[in-house]
């Protein structure tokens, strides 16, 4: 369909497109605040949990830490390209990101069946609770950002709406800085 | 989109490979089993990796503040609501009241950890 | 949308001549109006459910144990079901589509000048969102055991476990109802934030911006900051129901206080929300109907976004006697009666917009001058709440009840029939009668205090909410008292029967009211300067701006208006 003009405006001098995903951004620090705030104040407040956090594996842990990382650069890699007009070069770069993903949800879903098959629930206790749902809502983000990237992507290869890349790209580092923080809240801090 | 132009003289890989050596700081930071020193490293290299990230891949440095602004105060309403909240949850005990559920709970596993986070009790 | 090529710019007013279909033009619409439309229909129809809910309830509390009319004999646990829904419904389901979704995206992108919201697909995508979330509500209430009958603020462990609520279903339905109502606005609401920022017409400067527009954008922003940690508490909550976690169960290692602290940190935020777009409606449309210029607007922008940034740090006065650390109460009490301060300037400030003002009573205007009187009533009531000692009597009582509805009311009732009453022009290309306005305006101010006034007498008197049969309470139980609930009763009665003159009014005048003309209200700001109803794309040739919005009666000029696109 066509864009429409208002779109194309620019009286913050920042892109539409950009301003818009910082927008998202803000919504999401909160959201996501929310939740590890809330872990945060009872993970203090209870010691036991210190015990039932030792079983999670940080070696998986730093594993996807340095997945997550090299997604990221290949996303901001993707951005030079898309900079420099080479659409297929981004498209390939944010394949790669999404397969970064990939990855990340592999391992993940290993890990997570490993540990409900140890004994370690979603309703095993206060720790685990958390553990599931920060980490399931934080892989329900690396899942829309991948579809929504999928979509960047195929456009890219056509060299169409290449400022996309940077959006759907800013995205998903915020996606990473979440798990930057996860990682030591919930496989180091033990 | 041309103020980016200048941003790509970054070298995105050299950031990388410092982001991956900090990740390795913070793994073995544990393994010193100094407590003080697992958590500065875990969660200050945490700290110092989201900096590089926000800085050097979403370009924050060279966004417009009015940005910085705004992500700024999502940051500070959390903070904001920590301080809150906290009072309320992680308080145990006061002058004629003790939340029995927990008491039960951290006397299990204070042997094990230790001092645990006193300054959770006032 | 028959197109598909990547052309960045839209030819500017292409006028509609493809030939939509039915569902193109009003189903799956992408043009903002559109949209605004469908929020508008919804919400007002969810509103119509909300009332026949407290049809029932007030039936039930005037003649206890009596068959209601329509319903039958309302049971212990129906009431509660009717009471929490009334209370979601009302907030999430009227007020926010009608204020934020229906005149945001109706009055946003025509103010500023564009051809249509920024991203217009994201924006179908949030009312369907939106559609969804209705119709979820809608189908918990005819699930097995009925509607969600915690009370709409859902507190822990009523809320998390079936056994004690008796509406296990509901209950999730509920939950899952609220959080794609959030995730709906979050959408909308990067449409309104975006679009306000960025695409005004050329010479639009910020403060060249029409206040309603200031007002729904920064609504939306406290919004997007503060909807949050709900949305992680409501996905904890449904654990909770469905998946046997504990998080708000002390003896799973949870706390129930977090839920309330969770639910009240948007939950006060969330009344601005609701509230700013209501002061902006009223705010233009007094400009319009005193011929003046709104009084200080900058101040009146920097006072309500101090009011926004005060708001997230009252939120506790919600829980005095929840029993959260009292050291915490002083401290919320403090902020709560300094949040007292912005409000009562900005009433100070529309009142000086109106001093020497050239006043027209037309319908939109007695609506406004409504909100600005019953409004400062239920502002006042708030300081007594905000007291902790006061609240420690008074919480939980009608007192609280009649003061939250002095505030709503006025703005999901009051401001919206002033919207509509104004805008109906614009997006019909009809005027309403201006007679019927009028009964029906009196008709639903007179009776709205008759029911209200009596509920501060027996919250004073100790009444406690959530009760569906006083009879059982001898000091409650007297006479008098229930003399003032039958008043109340009797009233919104009354009340409702006067909103069918505003239904056929409504009705009528889409079908076959006077044609309207471009600008019948000879208002300054952009929207009257295109046709009633707009096309798509708004303007065959899009506004350039030249001064602001509110230059009524301007000493250089002959007309006692200035439109803000007419060259100098």
């Amino acid at each position: 369909m066509l864009r429409p003009l208002a779109t194309t405006r620019s009286a913050m001098g920042i892109p539409t497109g950009r301003l818009a995903v910082w927008w998202v951004l803000v919504s999401e620090i909160v959201i996501f605040g929310g939740i590890l705030v809330s872990y945060i104040m009872h993970r203090l407040g209870h010691a036991s949990w210190a015990e039932q956090a030792a079983h999670t594996n940080v070696w998986i842990g730093a594993f996807n830490t340095f997945v997550l990382l090299t997604s990221s650069l290949s996303a901001v890699l993707a951005h030079q390209a898309a900079e420099q007009g080479n659409g297929p070069k981004a498209a390939r770069l944010l394949m790669a990101t999404i397969g970064g993903g990939a990855v990340f949800l592999l391992v993940k879903s290993f890990e997570w069946t490993s540990e409900i098959t140890s004994g370690f629930t979603l309703q095993s206790g206060g720790f685990w609770s958390y553990y599931y749902t920060a980490a399931g809502v934080h892989a329900f983000h690396v899942i829309a950002g991948m579809v929504v990237m999928g979509f960047v992507a195929a456009s890219a290869m056509k060299n169409q709406d290449l400022h996309r890349v940077e959006n759907v790209g800013i995205y998903w580092h915020f996606v990473d800085i979440v798990w930057i923080f996860l990682f030591p809240l919930l496989y180091i801090a033990k | 989109m041309t103020v980016h132009d200048h941003a790509h003289h970054r070298n995105y890989v050299k950031i990388w490979a410092i982001l991956l050596a900090l990740l390795v700081v913070s793994v073995i930071g544990p393994m010193t089993g100094i407590r003080v020193v697992m958590l500065i490293t875990a969660f200050g290299v945490a700290l110092v990796k989201a900096y590089m990230v926000a800085k050097n891949f979403m370009h924050l440095d060279i966004e417009k503040p009015i940005v910085h602004w705004t992500l700024g105060v999502a940051l500070v309403l959390m903070v904001l609501m920590f301080a809150g909240v906290a009072p309320d949850v992680m308080k145990h005990e006061g002058r004629f009241w003790k939340k029995t559920a927990v008491a039960a709970d951290t006397s299990q596993g204070h042997g094990r950890t230790g001092a645990g986070h006193g300054d959770a009790h006032h | 949308m028959a197109h598909a090529h990547a052309e960045p710019h839209g030819t500017p007013g292409h006028g509609g001549h493809h030939e939509q279909t039915f569902f193109q033009k009003y189903i799956f619409s992408t043009d903002h109006k559109m949209i605004a439309m469908q929020y508008t229909f919804t919400g007002l129809a969810m509103g119509m459910i909300g009332a026949f809910m407290a049809y029932v309830f007030r039936m039930q509390l005037a003649f206890p144990g009596s068959s209601v009319p329509g319903f039958g004999v309302v049971s212990p646990g129906e009431y509660n079901a009717l009471v929490t829904n009334h209370g979601s419904i009302m907030i999430f389901w009227v007020a926010m589509p009608v204020l934020i979704a229906g005149f945001g995206n109706f009055l946003i992108p025509l103010m500023c000048g564009c051809d249509d919201m920024v991203f217009p697909r994201v924006n179908r995508l949030s009312y369907q969102l939106f559609f969804l979330s209705a119709v979820v509500l809608v189908a918990s209430l005819f699930v097995q055991g009925g509607g969600f009958a915690g009370a709409w603020t859902a507190y822990p462990p009523l809320s998390a476990v079936g056994k004690y609520n008796l509406t296990p279903l509901g209950a999730t339905l509920w939950v899952i109802a609220v959080a794609l109502e959030f995730v709906a606005f979050l959408l909308g609401g990067i449409n309104f934030i975006t679009t306000a920022m960025n695409s005004r017409a050329p010479g639009m400067k910020a403060f060249d911006v029409p206040m309603v527009v200031w007002m729904i954008v920064i609504a939306s922003i406290l919004f997007m900051a503060s909807v949050g940690p709900l949305i992680a508490g409501a996905v904890m909550l449904l654990f909770d129901q469905t998946l046997g976690t504990g998080f708000f169960n002390p003896g799973r290692g949870g706390d129930p206080i977090l839920w309330q602290h969770l639910f009240w940190f948007f939950g006060h935020p969330e009344v601005y929300v609701v509230l700013l777009p209501a002061l902006g409606i009223v705010a233009d449309v007094m400009a319009v109907f005193a011929r003046k210029k709104l009084f200080a607007y900058r101040t009146t922008v920097y006072t309500i976004i101090a009011t926004g940034v005060l708001s997230f740090f009252v939120w506790a006065h919600h829980q005095f006697i929840a029993g959260i650390d009292p050291r915490m109460a002083n401290v919320f009490t403090i902020t709560t009666v300094l949040i007292s301060i912005p409000i009562a300037e900005t009433c100070f400030l529309y009142i000086a917009t109106l001093y020497g003002g050239s006043i027209r009573l037309t319908t939109p205007m007695l609506w406004a001058l409504a909100f600005l009187a019953e409004f400062l009533i239920g502002g006042v009531t708030g300081i007594y709440l905000g007291a902790s000692g006061a609240d420690i009597y008074f919480h939980d009582t009608y007192f609280v009840v009649a003061h939250f509805h002095y505030t709503f009311f006025p703005i999901a009732i009051i401001a919206v029939f002033a919207g509509l009453t104004f805008w109906f022009p614009k997006m019909f290309g009809r005027m309403m009668n201006e007679t019927l306005g009028k009964i029906h305006f009196w008709g639903t101010i007179i009776p709205f205090n008759l029911i209200f006034i009596p509920l501060f007498i027996l919250g004073a008197a100790g009444e406690h909410r959530r009760i569906f049969d006083y009879s059982t309470f001898p000091e409650l139980a007297r006479p008098e008292l229930q003399a003032l609930r039958i008043i109340a009763t009797v009233s919104l009665l009354v009340m409702l029967a006067f909103q069918f003159v505003f239904l056929y009014n409504f009705v009528r005048s889409m079908i076959a009211g006077p044609r309207a003309e471009k600008n019948p209200w000879k208002s300054n700001t952009l929207e009257w300067t295109t046709e009633s109803p707009p096309p798509h794309g708004n303007w065959v040739e899009m506004p350039v701006v030249y001064r602001g919005p509110y230059e009524y009666n301007h000493p250089d000029r002959a007309e006692d208006y200035w439109p803000q696109n007419e060259k100098p």
